[in-house]
């Protein structure tokens, strides 16, 4: 086996176990919202996306127009684009326009840090042992938690709830303390949030719009009073 | 959920998924220029992550009390630095044993 391989595998690894854990959360609440185990599977194995899988169980349920979802999933992955060019400048010429069609597949928030960090450019073999375990982990864990999570105790399964918002607080928390206007466009997100789900009219537009009007604003505000922030703040 | 149903939404969610990741890794290769893109592209996680999060984490259990329990150790935890996992895990841990204190003490 390749060196640089084996490498990726092993640095697949913790990211693997890790998303295991989110997935598992992931696959029963989507069971739980009538979903089959088969679709929650499929639906993780195409995607591999944590927040857009998240906020596209109530537009599916809800009966949401395609045109709603295919919004919501570009506001909610628009930061992959970024992602995807900062990192197009770290891939070495074994990255032909085949592997990159492949490889951006995997390209997720995880596995985008590890890849970044590592000294000079990286190749196909690296890339491909790294994109092997998450991908793993992220459908296993899915199927997990789809198949096995109605038999754990009802305690169980509703501290398994807020594992997924854990998550999230703990991806915008710390560059939030560290960057007053990541902070500031955190907030003002919330406090549009918080009038979407309180103020009565404003409450009846639905899950995908009111993530869209959110992110968008907020992020606009942030962009427009404070720019010149570099790329993952 | 019906397949005839499930299937367009699930070819949706995928595709644009792929297609966010994949385009800028191969057409669009040249780098934004305008600042304000760069600069709203670079906050749109956080804005989509914080409104995603706030309020609907306060429901993620079924009980408000547990939940806010949850929250309190998930931001602490966060605020910290430590890793997703850690933080999931804890957040997970606080809330079953909030929920274990209010069998106890009702």
């Amino acid at each position: 086996m390749k060196s640089a391989l084996r490498q990726g595998i092993r640095h697949g690894i913790p990211i693997g176990l890790g998303y295991l854990s989110v997935s598992f959360a992931f696959g029963m609440k989507a069971v739980g919202d009538g979903l089959t185990v088969l679709q929650a599977v499929l639906i993780s194995m195409t995607n591999l996306t944590s927040a857009g899988q998240i906020a596209a169980l109530p537009l599916m349920v809800g009966g949401a127009s395609l045109a709603e979802m295919a919004l919501t999933q570009l506001t909610i992955n628009l930061r992959y684009a970024l992602m995807s060019l900062s990192l197009s400048r770290k891939l070495d010429g074994s990255m032909g326009t085949l592997q990159r069609l492949i490889f951006s597949f995997a390209n997720t928030d995880e596995i985008f840090a590890v890849s970044s960090s590592q000294p000079g450019k990286v190749g196909k073999h690296y890339l491909y042992g790294l994109m092997l375990a998450p991908w793993i982990g992220w459908s296993l864990g899915t199927f997990l938690g789809a198949a096995a999570g109605t038999l754990l105790p009802v305690f169980v399964r509703t501290a398994l709830g807020i594992a997924i918002y854990g998550m999230f607080l703990a991806i915008i928390l710390p560059p939030a303390r560290k960057n007053g206007h990541v902070c500031f466009v955190v907030l003002v997100a919330v406090a549009l949030s918080l009038c979407f789900h309180y103020i009565p009219g404003l409450n009846q537009v639905s899950s995908g719009f009111v993530i869209i009007i959110c992110g968008v604003l907020a992020a606009a505000a942030g962009a427009w009073l404070f720019p010149a922030e570099e790329e993952a703040a | 959920m019906k397949w005839s149903v499930f299937l367009p939404y699930l070819a949706v969610t995928a595709g644009v998924t792929y297609l966010i990741r994949m385009l800028p890794l191969t057409v669009f290769r040249r780098e934004i220029k305008s600042r304000f893109i760069r600069s709203f592209l670079a906050y749109i996680p956080y804005a989509v992550l914080g409104a995603m999060t706030f309020p609907d984490v306060f429901y993620s259990t079924g009980d408000l009390r547990t939940a806010v329990c949850g929250v309190a150790v998930a931001v602490l935890l966060a605020w910290r630095g430590r890793s997703l996992l850690t933080v999931a895990v804890a957040a997970c841990c606080a809330v079953a044993l909030a929920q274990g204190f209010l069998l106890l003490v009702p």
